[in-house]
């Protein structure tokens, strides 16, 4: 907003959100651990995501006609000081993530209680905040390094999450090992690519970067600085077959961290890539545009239809969940892939919309959990019918999932179909509509366990309290309402499309 | 916006402020007086567009009405109001609401000017209607009804992907006349085509409607497949190939009419073998054809209700339909048989019944196109209906053999609705000129009642009937009514069941030969994707690490290559 002012210096309070946006729950997470109280703990945790949140829908307002906001650290300009910046796209997933982070918090009270020792929830929130951070932090940031420091602050705070699930099930533990593994082997690929660029480029300033490979055009070293990006970005967002992690850190990882790492984590590395992919490169290099063609449509198309078939036969609900997540990120892939407008608005609008089905889904199999034990079916029997609420929140969601028409989930299908016939793809749009087909069998079978089996006679099983409950039902409830309403979510992710097409928009001096 | 109500969504208010009233006469009443208001309205409105809305950035035209949908929605609410006249004593909410929703859907899919409301209405009417099958609450209606619905939400499915398909060749949705070639305007034909019950995608219409309650059927007829005439006409009119289409429809149902025994199906076949003429009138499509479509449409709707009424009132009060355990019950249904007779007149087409002045128009569209053969089979098709529908219904039903029953007359409101049908049904034949007057086209010197038509109709007919009296009476007829059904059968159709069954044996073989096969492949191949994708299976077990970092490097290699080569 400043760009016109050479002088510029923040001076009021909306001036400074895209720094507080990261820095109050960077802030709040040490101070969580110095306070030590468990209850202050999670008043904290909720205050600080609570007002990300805010931050963001304030942010989303004023860059919602396609403008951007540009902001100094420090005072310093940029390339030399670290530039935030913020445009549709990063206001739109910033809202995304600190909105999922701020209803997951009222859920994770309940359930934190129940799946992690007392001793370890004052670090849980911390912990909790530090992801939170890490995530908003690579959205937020127009520096290329800054999105390497970000990365690594959530993972390493997934990590730990993660294995948190171990006072449960000690298999936490190696899932959570594993993840470190690839999770350090992506973050390296990726930062070996931040130095080729800087090697050729001499800046790391996102905008600033654009310009200079613009100008020096394509070499082997930005090609290869690109595959190093792609591919450990591909990792941290569980693009096939990159995704052996996941199923195992979201089925052990404790409820509540799966439902936030379902609905955010991968989403911010899909934000990197496109973001890399269009706002730094450009679709009009030739390697660009055929590692999307010969990489990214066979595995996404892969994806859809072998992750697909996996959560059709598994017998672990969450499991289940955790697979039909590497499908559907497909989905969100192949939008990109395709390079025209529409495409990229349905992998963004998707990003959004199975955020919210995946983390009602989540909820809904945590708070079956806590009566049962388990998420493997037979110990789910008829539990739609004890839990009648819970059982609605996962139809509506599921529902989604599949992408009936009147949830949000068909409004991301609808056009990422548009987008395959604008190109002339018909095969992938049938592709997408056939593996729809499988997520039908996958999500009919979650209704047949939770409704038309009988549940065991001595169940006991009620709806969860209403702290768990409620955000539930309001993430239900989203489903279907975007899709009927999709001012907000279509809306904005045509805008951040736009935005993403017309390539940088150049350095803010 | 609207200009007016859109008369569908009368129905819908209806069925909301039903369920508020208490059950009983009130109710009844409500159901009788939305069809008349409904009517009234389409009367009054004139023609024009009346009602638009904004669709996900398509223009919606909720009520278009001229020639062709009037005289649809006109006979659409005059069934209703006969079909709920005649389930006056029915109580059952369902049932009612079902009525009520599955009406107003055809009449919103005949008044729609674009496709996307037209599917919406489509599948409107599949899934109201279901539930009067449902209605009857055996195991078999359940599965008959799943069966139903099925075809027609198929049918509402290819419609839709038709209807995408056809927006992009031709950039609108706008439901007028289209040309058959393109692959969105064939898969919109088949989707009208699977409605309309064209041969070989005729079975859900046999199947079901007998299925239905009492009331159901009546009402079920009326409806589904008048509506799919309707978009046949405006959609594909002068489409050669339903000429073809409609004299197959009207041959062969005859043969299985002639050996079935339950008299609902044989309506139901009858049904598909009037739909015949109809189809063949919308092929031709000179505006004569068309009226000749439109007409018998109306006409059909009525005679094939009462028809449907009447043999509903014996089912009502026997508990059977089957010619087999039926007969003599004219003794003590005399006015139901009167009615029944009135049907069976106006359905073979008798001078001074309805069927006569409607089918003469298609007949004569046809003649004057100069198809001998067409001309010819629809002749002889005529003589069908005689037999199947005109003799054999009211025969074995109200004569023939005594079977001993001595039900109750049918109840009043029932032999009230059949009373006017009945009185309608001669009204057109006698005095054909109101009906004439709202057809969609202007008619010209139309005067069925000329010296060569009546004389051929009654040769055709007083021929079939000596045909028929000449085999009863000489025909080797034993005591059993069951027996002399197929046995009269045998004596003048003996090639048709041998040549049918020994063609269903050759279909069914290689059928069944194809479903074992498509049954086989398909478990085996579920059993392939399970061993691979199953939770023990490669795709979902867990790698170890070593693997899953190898994957890495498999996938950076070739994104390089990628890369460096391009």
């Amino acid at each position: 907003m400043s760009a016109a002012d050479p002088h510029y210096v923040a001076k009021t309070f909306m001036d400074h959100l895209p720094i507080l946006q990261v820095v109050i729950p960077l802030i709040s997470a040490p101070l969580i651990i110095f306070i030590g109280n468990r209850k202050l703990a999670w008043i904290i945790a909720m205050i600080a995501s609570a007002a990300a949140f805010v931050i963001a829908c304030l942010m989303l307002a004023q860059v919602k006609d396609g403008s951007f906001i540009s902001y100094h650290i420090g005072g310093w300009a940029p390339p030399l000081g670290i530039e935030y910046r913020i445009d549709a796209l990063s206001a739109f997933v910033l809202m995304l993530i600190s909105g999922i982070a701020t209803i997951v918090l009222p859920y994770a009270y309940t359930s934190v209680k129940s799946e992690i020792p007392k001793r370890l929830h004052t670090l849980f929130y911390a912990l909790f905040l530090l992801c939170l951070t890490g995530l908003l932090g690579m959205v937020a940031t127009g520096d290329a390094f800054n999105v390497f420091v970000f990365l690594e602050i959530s993972s390493l705070s997934t990590y730990v999450l993660v294995a948190m699930g171990a006072g449960k099930d000690t298999r936490a533990l190696t899932a959570a090992y594993d993840y470190l593994i690839m999770g350090t082997i992506g973050a390296t690929f990726f930062v070996i690519g931040l130095g080729l660029l800087y090697m050729t480029t001499g800046t790391l300033n996102i905008a600033d970067l654009a310009d200079r490979i613009a100008n020096q055009g394509a070499n082997r070293t930005v090609q290869a600085a690109f595959t190093f990006i792609v591919v450990g970005m591909g990792l941290k967002a569980a693009m096939y077959p990159l995704h052996h992690w996941l199923p195992n850190a979201y089925t052990y990882a404790p409820s509540a961290v799966t439902t936030f790492l379902g609905a955010t984590a991968t989403k911010a590395a899909i934000y990197v890539l496109l973001r890399f992919m269009f706002s730094v490169f450009s679709p009009g290099f030739h390697f660009e545009d055929w590692t999307l063609y010969l990489i990214f449509i066979p595995f996404s198309l892969l994806a859809m239809f072998a992750a697909s078939f996996v959560a059709v036969f598994q017998t672990n609900l969450k499991r289940m969940l955790a697979f039909s997540s590497i499908a559907q990120i497909g989905y969100m892939l192949l939008g990109i892939a395709m390079l025209n407008a529409t495409g990229l608005s349905a992998s963004i609008v998707h990003l959004v919309n199975h955020g919210m089905t995946k983390a009602a889904l989540f909820m809904g199999v945590g708070a079956m959990v806590l009566y049962s034990g388990s998420a493997f079916f037979d110990n789910l029997n008829g539990l739609g019918r004890k839990m009648p609420f819970t059982g609605a929140a996962m139809v509506a969601a599921g529902l989604s999932l599949i992408g009936v028409p009147g949830t949000a989930g068909f409004i991301s299908k609808w056009v990422l179909v548009q987008a395959a016939f604008e190109n002339g793809w018909w095969i992938i749009a049938i592709a997408i509509m056939l593996s729809s087909l499988l997520a039908v069998i996958y999500v009919w079978r979650m209704f047949e366990v939770l409704y038309l089996t009988a549940p065991a006679e001595d169940c006991t099983a009620t709806d969860p309290p209403l702290p768990m409950l409620i955000p539930m039902l309001i993430l239900a409830f989203a489903c279907i309402w975007f899709g009927f309403d999709t001012e907000l979510t279509l809306g904005s992710a045509r805008v951040a499309a736009e935005g993403l097409l017309a390539g940088s928009a150049g350095m803010a001096h | 916006m609207f200009d007016v109500i859109p008369t569908a969504f009368i129905f819908f208010v209806a069925a909301a402020i039903l369920l508020t009233l208490p059950k009983g006469n009130l109710r009844g009443l409500l159901l009788l007086i939305i069809p008349i208001i409904a009517a009234m309205q389409v009367w009054n409105a004139g023609f024009g567009s009346f009602a638009q809305i904004g669709f996900f950035g398509f223009e919606l035209e909720l009520m278009r009405i001229d020639g062709l949908s009037r005289i649809f929605t006109l006979v659409f609410c005059l069934a209703a109001f006969l079909g709920n006249l005649y389930a006056w004593h029915v109580r059952d909410t369902v049932q009612q609401i079902a009525a009520l929703l599955y009406a107003g859907s055809a009449i919103g899919a005949t008044l729609s000017g674009d496709m996307i409301t037209l599917f919406f209405y489509w599948e409107g009417t599949a899934i109201a209607s279901v539930f009067l099958i449902w209605a009857r609450g055996t195991e078999g209606a359940y599965h008959t009804g799943m069966r139903y619905l099925i075809m027609q939400v198929a049918s509402g499915v290819i419609l839709i992907a038709g209807v995408a398909l056809f927006y992009r060749e031709t950039g609108t949705i706008a439901f007028d006349r289209m040309t058959l070639g393109s692959p969105g305007t064939w898969l919109i034909f088949i989707a009208f085509g699977i409605k309309c019950a064209f041969p070989l995608l005729h079975n859900w219409l046999q199947d079901s409607y007998p299925a239905a309650t009492v009331t159901g059927t009546v009402i079920l007829s009326a409806f589904t497949t008048k509506l799919a005439v309707y978009a046949l006409a405006r959609g594909f009119a002068g489409t050669e190939i339903l000429i073809y289409i409609g004299t197959v429809m009207t041959l062969f149902p005859i043969f299985f009419a002639e050996i079935e025994n339950d008299l609902r199906r044989v309506l139901a076949y009858s049904l598909n073998n009037q739909l015949g003429f109809m189809v063949v009138g919308i092929g031709v499509g000179t505006e004569l054809a068309l009226n000749g479509t439109a007409s018998h449409a109306f006409a059909h709707i009525l005679y094939k209700a009462l028809l449907f009424m009447s043999v509903g009132a014996v089912l009502y009060r026997t508990g059977t339909s089957k010619a087999s355990e039926l007969g003599g019950l004219y003794r003590t249904m005399p006015k139901t048989a009167i009615f029944c007779l009135v049907g069976a007149a106006s359905i073979s087409a008798f001078p001074l019944f309805s069927g006569f002045v409607t089918k003469s128009l298609t007949l004569t569209a046809v003649a004057e196109e100069h198809r001998t053969i067409i001309w010819l089979c629809l002749v002889f098709a005529s003589a069908g209906v005689l037999s199947h529908s005109g003799i054999k219904i009211p025969f074995f039903a109200f004569f023939a053999h005594d079977s001993g029953l001595r039900p109750k007359e049918a109840p009043t409101h029932m032999l009230w609705a059949m009373g006017i049908t009945a009185f309608l049904c001669i009204a057109i034949g006698v005095y054909p000129a109101p009906l004439y007057a709202i057809l969609p086209y202007e008619l010209h010197d139309a005067h069925p009642y000329t010296m060569g038509h009546v004389v051929g109709q009654l040769q055709l007919l007083l021929f079939a009937l000596l045909a028929f009296a000449f085999l009863y009476r000489k025909g080797i007829h034993p005591p059993e009514i069951r027996a002399v059904n197929i046995d009269t059968d045998w004596t003048y159709r003996k090639a048709g069941p041998a040549v049918i069954y020994w063609l269903s044996w050759v279909i069914s073989s290689i059928y069944n030969w194809i479903v074992g096969l498509l049954v086989n492949t398909t478990s085996r191949t579920i059993k392939r994707l399970y061993n691979s994708h199953g939770p023990e299976g490669r795709m979902a077990r867990n790698w170890p690490t070593g693997a899953m970092v190898l994957a890495i490097a498999v996938l950076l290699g070739a994104t390089l290559l990628v890369n460096f080569l391009v």
